[in-house]
């Protein structure tokens, strides 16, 4: 049986929403068996999640899964509280597997390659796939370090020059190099949110990963820095492929190619963007983005 | 939107119970307080009034002729004649000289009984150090007795202890003060020392040596096991009985009483190993493992509170946990770490316990060289003169109260620096 309550990550109250521990989901126009309406498969897919389940002990967090993340494309996952959208999000770089009594069904691939492979090094994959945290969270150390921490752990940087480089490089793609060039050696935490956020943006592309995680980015960020960061994210998308969650609808429509809606752990639908905001094919997607709930 | 009258009322008559119940309960926390602190003021100045006295000693100023015959020494540099020297007769000769009244041997020997026994040593080194003064003569202040020095200390406070003394051994003295040839002088010997049955030279270094040895050792044990358990047990062990149930018993280890430690270390480290009594070898033992719960407990609630958000970007830039652990949990966790250890550290100073298991309760007069000397330490050798009968071990027995306080104080400050020195870097 499906039928379990659901949790998400941080949030272990569904008190938004009906109990739906009766089974009966139909009147809010979820059925048991629900299958994922829209374009699930897309063309040139970095990464491909097929009959994910994932659980925390007995409680069932995402439910059947199935979704395609295109290759230098942004995609938003967005969904009412505890619908479970960051539990999937951190499943791609396998961030849940440091939380105790975690446990993940189905098949997720990136470039073909199995995710939960026992042969697949999980330092390697988190190379691969950098994220970036709902709140800024800059090493306790400065600016260049934060930044320099990647290259330094994996070897990217043969000299001091080349790490110096790189480090500019990062502050400059993402858009911090003219605020911080003349104090890298302070203290990364003494920046403002927008400015940690990203630094840790800066951080995360240092090593030059393919995908981008972020999990809700700017929701501890005033508007004019969540601007900036969404031109941010804009820019890196012509060479990342991100991934977002967020509960910024707005947020969702400006930013990405993509958006996913789950509720309940469950995927509802995936569709272009601008066809989920304009023409959503499910009922509940259209209640959700037209505020009746969430 | 204004509320009905009838309900800012009940507000305000409640606000006064409130305000009072919080008067209330300030009144019972600055009593508290205050009780507290004039029990630690009372200890503290009674230890400071009576332990002050140790660190001065009574010196009597004698006339002392170095005679070659006196002492039957022709030549110093010769070690025999140096050793079987009777150095004692010259300080003898100058009483004899200064009182010629008293001939009695009784008399006399009551009248020699005012110096202390160390004075021919002392008089010793001062000429092997001056050869120079070798049949000359020069006027030397001479330590007294113990007896002389409670009694001049207590005259000198207006209320003369005479319990100890003869009347002729009162009138000299007497004599002596009149004349201003006796005197307080720092108390050089408590602070470089070691212990002694006689009160005016016992020391406390030696048990300030005994104890730094110990503790190091303590320290050099008990810091990396304790950290190495803390970390293992917080960031890689699997969580499932075997841990729960290693955690449950450092959480009783750290309340089990002291002196079951000093019985353990009887049984093993000397029983079994043959470790040698009454080092520090075996003392740091015992501490190190009386230690570890404390050590092991801060560490690892240093560690739990380094916040997952630091943790998450580590590992999420694809740290291997080694990485994450050594880069960033330890540096953070670090001061956390160093305050528990120094903590447990104070405690080990002040440990007594265990170490009369162990056989540290020993009279050692020697000062400790090394870690396989017997040796005493700060705590039991301030139990040690507190079981002393003589008067003047009163002071000393404060006195080396005080010196433990001055350590402990110490330490406690330097944990509180280290904490917010290696905190204030980011």
């Amino acid at each position: 049986m499906n039928t379990s309550a659901t949790f998400g990550v941080g949030t272990p109250s569904e008190s938004d929403f009906r109990d739906t521990r009766d089974g009966d989901m139909s009147d809010i126009g979820l059925t048991k068996g629900h299958v994922t309406v829209g374009s699930v498969e897309i063309q040139a897919a970095k990464i491909t999640a097929r009959g994910v389940n994932i659980f925390y002990g007995d409680k069932q967090a995402i439910h059947d899964v199935n979704v395609d993340i295109g290759k230098n494309q942004v995609i938003a996952m967005i969904g009412p509280s505890g619908c479970g959208k960051s539990t999937f999000l951190r499943s791609l770089n396998r961030m849940n597997d440091t939380i105790d009594g975690c446990k993940i069904e189905g098949d997720i691939r990136i470039d073909g390659e199995d995710l939960y492979s026992p042969k697949l090094d999980v330092v390697e994959l988190r190379a691969r796939v950098g994220m970036v945290f709902q709140k800024p969270n800059p090493f306790p150390k400065s600016i260049y370090d934060n930044v320099a921490y990647g290259p330094k752990i994996h070897g990217l940087a043969e000299t001091r020059a080349d790490l110096d480089e790189m480090v500019e490089k990062s502050l400059r793609r993402a858009g911090l190099w003219d605020e911080v060039k003349d104090r890298l050696f302070q203290a990364g935490t003494g920046l403002s949110g927008g400015q940690q956020q990203r630094l840790c943006i800066a951080r995360a592309i240092a090593v030059s990963p393919e995908v981008i995680l972020m999990d809700e980015p700017c929701s501890a960020l005033d508007p004019i820095a969540t601007a900036r960061i969404e031109e941010l994210i804009e820019e890196l998308s012509h060479n990342f492929t991100i991934a977002i969650v967020t509960h910024n609808m707005q947020q969702a429509a400006r930013v990405s190619q993509r958006t996913a809606y789950f509720h309940l752990g469950r995927l509802i639908e995936v569709n272009p963007t601008e066809q989920v905001f304009t023409n959503p094919e499910h009922s509940l997607t259209e209640s959700y983005i037209t505020g009746r709930f969430g | 939107m204004s509320k009905e009258p009838i309900y800012l009322e009940k507000i305000q008559r409640s606000l006064v119970g409130r305000y009072r119940a919080e008067r209330a309960f300030r009144g019972c926390g600055m009593l508290a307080v205050s009780l507290g602190l004039a029990a630690v003021l009372l200890v503290f100045v009674d230890i400071f009034i009576k332990g002050t006295g140790a660190f001065s000693a009574t010196y009597i100023a004698l006339d002392v002729t170095y005679e070659k015959d006196l002492l039957g020494i022709e030549n110093l540099a010769d070690q025999r004649q140096v050793n079987s020297g009777d150095w004692e007769a010259l300080y003898k000769q100058a009483l004899r000289r200064d009182f010629p009244d008293i001939r009695k041997r009784g008399e006399r020997r009551k009248l020699y009984a005012l110096v202390s026994s160390a004075a021919g040593y002392d008089i010793k080194d001062r000429l092997l150090a001056n050869p120079g003064l070798l049949g000359s003569k020069e006027t030397l202040w001479i330590l007294a007795d113990d007896d002389i020095d409670s009694y001049y200390k207590s005259w000198l406070d207006g209320n003369a202890y005479t319990a100890r003394l003869t009347d002729g051994q009162i009138r000299v003295l007497d004599t002596l003060i009149n004349t201003e040839r006796m005197q307080l002088h720092f108390n050089a010997n408590f602070l470089t020392r070691g212990d002694s049955r006689e009160p005016e030279q016992a020391g406390i270094w030696g048990a300030v040596i005994g104890s730094f040895l110990t503790l190091m050792l303590t320290l050099v044990l008990s810091f990396p096991v304790g950290i190495a358990a803390a970390v293992y047990l917080e960031e890689f062990a699997p969580k499932n009985k075997v841990t729960d149930f290693i955690e449950v018993n450092i959480n009783n280890l750290a309340a089990v009483p002291s002196i079951i430690f000093g019985l353990l270390g009887l049984a093993i480290f000397i029983n079994l190993f043959q470790i040698p009594r009454s080092i520090p070898v075996v003392g740091g033992l015992v501490l190190a493992v009386m230690t570890l719960p404390t050590i092991i407990i801060t560490s690892r609630a240093a560690i739990k509170s380094v916040p997952p958000s630091i943790r998450e970007a580590a590992l999420g830039m694809g740290a291997s946990r080694n990485q994450m652990v050594l880069h960033h949990v330890l540096p953070l966790a670090l001061p956390g770490m160093l305050t528990g250890a120094i903590i447990g550290m104070a405690r080990a100073l002040g440990e007594t316990a265990p170490l009369l298991m162990i056989g540290m309760v020993a009279f050692i007069v020697d000062i400790p060289a090394g870690f396989m000397d017997p040796a005493t330490v700060l705590p039991v050798q301030i139990f040690l003169w507190a079981d002393s009968p003589e008067r003047a071990f009163i002071e000393k027995t404060s006195a080396a109260i005080m010196v433990l306080l001055g350590f402990l104080v110490t330490m406690n400050i330097s944990a509180v620096w280290l904490r917010k020195r290696l905190e204030r870097r980011w």
